[in-house]
């Protein structure tokens, strides 16, 4: 039932998340909405006489706010602005070279299988690696970025968003999210969207100042809220996923921007990838921007089977590596953000399209997990559906689920974005049998056009006594884990401590704690009047979990352990990663889709446009 | 019946909270490193006094609000798509420079000339709001030069409350010395309010508020005239960072007298 005073309004689009996809689409579509002489190209179906009436509601504070390392081939994103000036938008360059780096380990904390160990001892020996890096002679085809761009997708969007809204076609609304699709009766069509509820406590409940959610109807729905949206998701679990997709491949990606030392000898457009360390399943990249600019972080895959896999931590033991570090010694922190990936690629794939609605982005499997590439693939997709919907509309057809099926995911189908997808499809399945398998999955599939691939299936998460189990001894383990519990606190820390990491030299200029990060770096921010975002749906489950993975995982610290080991949940310290979400280990009997975390719209975030 | 009023609300845009702010030399005098490249929003304290002249109008039916921003455009764009779902406003949009180094004097000029061509604009009816304090100007130079410029001699700083009684005088809350206030009253418009804080909860976004506003404040931001504020005359001897780095901890429900000792403390350091 509706609360007194919810407001509504119609609309042509409403388009829910304002990333690559969205801009891709917006930019595309709004082209077409104005003659040459200034008049509407497009009435609008909802309002005639009007412009069509176009809407991006975006959930963070600002348009630029979210996060995603970008070093693209860009082929989509020039397609669509042909004249794209890289120099107009900060921090962008021109990719000027690539390299990909092995890197040793130099401390003995990581955890190398004995193969690894083998492999790092032959290269020592025989003296094959710089600064503890092994430069690869080779880049692979797939994985290279030549004549590409490295970005600040912050300041990209910034800059494609003022050129939108400078243009008066669209509207792009920050600071609003979306709670949730409105469907009919018959669960069958998307109607358009409701707004989150305002003047809420942390529950939901109404406070002096309360403002329900509005609702939105649109005869189209553009579903772009990436990964973790709730819309999407909410989707997911109305309408299913296509038979033998799955969502199971998850990475959670943090990244430092840095000014470099004022005698940095690397060149804007440098590009390094590297696998290796801090652990051999974390993957690696450094990217350099005009004016000594960088951009450096990391990537921890779901496959990784550790239960203290934090993020934070290990980016830390990560920017100390000598390879890096002699690039980053003076260097000093200007942004951080974390944001998780949907790994499962095409795999994880969605319905495109239904009545109501369309699907673009990373959400709709659109990331590319072979080369490593996500932006340039969810803008295409965009601006995919924007010539769909242009054609339909100028010709006087409807958007619905046959029409859009017969133009927008045609169009998908035939383009390089489905071509290179299902070359990834399987790529990283070997993962779960180990880091060698994987790499030679990688490459197979690489170079055999995805004809070829090293199967693997994700294997259940060890316990902590099981992955200590050979460096701790498990009353000891106990102990730390009881005195992490009884403060409060998450455990990896102490537990990396104990097992030979060593401690992080803070330096107060790159090397910050953890709470220096979130505000000299993300300036992280939570507007009031907004209800708790995340949510334990059976609280019980959580009394009985012992990884807690959720908050080990949790980019902000935002979640730490509450009474009985209930995670407590701080909404002033989220960055909306979502990896909590993913990161639970306690699947629903009704549901094993879903897990133990209920992850909703909500306000606030990073207040970084740099990352 | 209340007579409806003419408010011209002066505001522009300050870099995002905990940003790092890099002072650096330009060709033109300090600026602040990647200022272009920092998130904005519209000053809290000129903030403050829109969310307060949009109450005002809703009590004095025919009065109408206008926020005079002077910064730029594109920049003004985009702060405007979160501003604009807070309060019904009209934008008188000056495309110059925002700086926190930029001349008071030449600002309030700048900003006086660009009231003064908004049309139909009543003087008799006039308030103009702004900020006591700014987030980036400081000292309320820049109202108090901008309403002398507009011939309007009745000036308050540090308003916190505006009652519009019955005879249609203004009885105004002004902050004084020792946590006091003081109360005085207008006989009439126009005059200047350079507000404080005030009592007003900040209003929630309302997309339908948004909507409505866009439908003028887009033609303005098109038709922005440049606003340049000359700095011939206006020099700086040094412009220095605190000496203090940032420590921070995460501590909740600290007593505020603990926070202040701590604070002074700290300052102390220095």
């Amino acid at each position: 039932m509706n609360p007194p005073g919810r407001q509504s309004m119609n609309a042509d689009i409403v388009c829910v998340g304002f990333g690559p996809a969205s801009a891709g689409f917006l930019s595309t579509l709004s082209q077409h909405l104005v003659r040459p002489d200034g008049m509407p190209a497009i009435d609008s179906p909802s309002a005639p006489g009007l412009p069509l009436q176009v809407l991006c509601y975006e959930r963070a504070d600002d348009i630029g706010f979210g996060v995603s390392g970008l070093v693209t081939r860009a082929r989509g994103i020039r397609a669509t602005l042909p004249n794209l000036d890289p120099s107009r938008i900060p921090m962008a360059a021109p990719v000027t070279q690539e390299r990909l780096v092995y890197l040793l380990d130099p401390i003995g904390a990581s955890r190398r299988s004995p193969l690894v160990k083998l492999g790092d001892a032959a290269l020592r020996a025989l003296r094959l690696h710089r600064q503890y890096g092994v430069e690869l002679p080779y880049v692979p085809p797939f994985l290279h970025k030549t004549g590409g761009l490295v970005m600040s997708l912050g300041q990209f969007l910034q800059f494609v968003g003022a050129e939108l809204m400078g243009s008066g076609t669209v509207q792009i609304w920050p600071g609003v999210p979306v709670a949730g699709a409105l469907i009919d009766d018959d669960g069958e069509r998307v109607l358009g969207i409701r707004l989150a509820d305002q003047g809420v406590d942390r529950d939901g409940r109404p406070e002096a100042n309360f403002l329900p959610g509005m609702d939105i109807h649109a005869p189209l729905t553009v579903v772009a809220d990436g990964p973790v949206g709730a819309v999407g998701r909410q989707l997911d679990a109305q309408f299913g996923l296509p038979p033998d997709h799955h969502q199971h491949e998850w990475a959670l990606g943090m990244k430092f921007v840095v000014d470099l030392p004022a005698d940095t000898p690397l060149e804007p457009g440098t590009v390094y990838h590297t696998f290796g360390y801090p652990e051999p399943e974390i993957f690696g990249f450094f990217y350099v921007h005009p004016d000594r600019v960088a951009t450096v972080g990391i990537f921890v895959p779901s496959w990784f089977r550790s239960p203290m896999r934090t993020v934070y931590r290990y980016l830390q033991h990560y920017l100390l590596h000598p390879y890096l570090w002699r690039y980053l010694r003076g260097a000093k922190l200007r942004s951080w953000g974390a944001k998780s990936l949907q790994e499962s690629g095409r795999r994880g794939e969605p319905l495109l399209v239904g009545e109501g609605y369309a699907r673009i982005g990373e959400g709709s499997g659109s990331t590319n997990v072979l080369t490593g590439s996500g932006v340039d693939e969810a803008w295409t997709t965009g601006s995919q559906l924007a010539e769909a919907v242009v054609e339909l509309l100028q010709a006087g057809q409807s958007l619905s689920r046959e029409n859009l099926q017969r133009t927008y995911v045609a169009r998908r189908r035939a383009s390089w974005v489905e071509e290179e997808g299902r070359i990834a499809e399987k790529a990283r399945d070997g993962f779960h049998r180990g880091i060698v398998p994987g790499l030679l999955g990688m490459a197979l599939a690489g170079f055999t056009k995805g004809r070829h691939w090293i199967k693997g299936e994700p294997r259940l998460m060890p316990d902590p006594a099981q992955y200590y189990r050979r460096r701790i001894p498990a009353p000891e383990l106990d102990r730390i884990l009881d005195d992490c519990l009884a403060r409060g606190v998450s455990s990896h820390d102490a537990l990396m401590d104990r097992s030979g990491w060593p401690a992080i030299p803070y330096d107060r200029q790159l090397l910050v704690t953890h709470q220096d990060a979130l505000l000299l770096g993300g300036k992280v921010q939570a507007p009031p009047g907004f209800a708790d975002h995340v949510r334990f749906v059976y609280p019980d489950f959580c009394e009985r979990c012992v990884t807690r993975l959720c908050v080990e995982m949790c980019s902000g610290q935002a979640l730490v352990p509450g009474p009985g080991g209930i995670p407590v949940f701080d909404r002033e310290k989220c960055v909306h990663c979502g990896a909590c979400l993913w990161n639970c280990t306690a699947p629903l009997e009704d549901d094993p889709l879903r897990s133990n975390v209920s992850f909703r719209a909500g306000a606030g975030g990073l207040h970084s446009t740099e990352n | 019946m209340t007579t409806p009023f003419q408010i011209v609300v002066c505001g522009s845009i300050v870099p995002d909270p905990l940003q790092t702010l890099e002072p650096i030399a330009g060709p033109a005098g300090p600026a602040l490193k990647n200022e272009m490249m920092l998130p904005a929003i519209l000053d809290p304290w000129a903030g403050h006094a829109l969310f307060e002249a949009a109450n005002l109008a809703r009590a004095a039916a025919g009065t109408k609000v206008w926020l005079a921003a002077l910064g730029p455009k594109a920049k003004l764009q985009q702060v405007m798509m979160t501003v604009a779902q807070k309060a019904p406003f009209e934008l008188l949009a000056l495309d110059g420079p925002s700086s926190g180094f930029a001349d008071s004097f030449e600002t309030a000029a700048a900003l006086a000339a660009g009231i003064e061509t908004i049309p139909g604009l009543d003087r008799a009816r006039l308030l103009l709001f702004g900020g006591w304090e700014s987030a980036s100007r400081g000292a309320g130079a820049t109202l108090q030069m901008t309403g002398e410029r507009l011939g309007i001699t009745e000036q308050f700083q540090g308003v916190d409350r505006l009652t519009v009684r019955g005879d249609g005088s203004l009885e105004i809350l002004e902050r004084i010395e020792a946590g006091r206030h003081q109360v005085s009253v207008c006989s009439a418009p126009p005059a200047v309010l350079g507000w404080a804080t005030g009592y007003l909860p900040d209003p929630r976004s309302n997309p339908q508020v948004g909507m409505a506003n866009m439908r003028t404040i887009m033609p303005a931001l098109q038709r922005a005239k440049a606003a340049p504020v000359p700095s011939a005359g206006l020099s700086f001897v040094s412009v220095s960072l605190p000496k203090q780095q940032r420590e921070t901890r995460i501590v909740k429900n600290m007593p505020p007298e603990e926070i202040a000792r701590e604070i002074a403390a700290w300052i102390a350091e220095d």
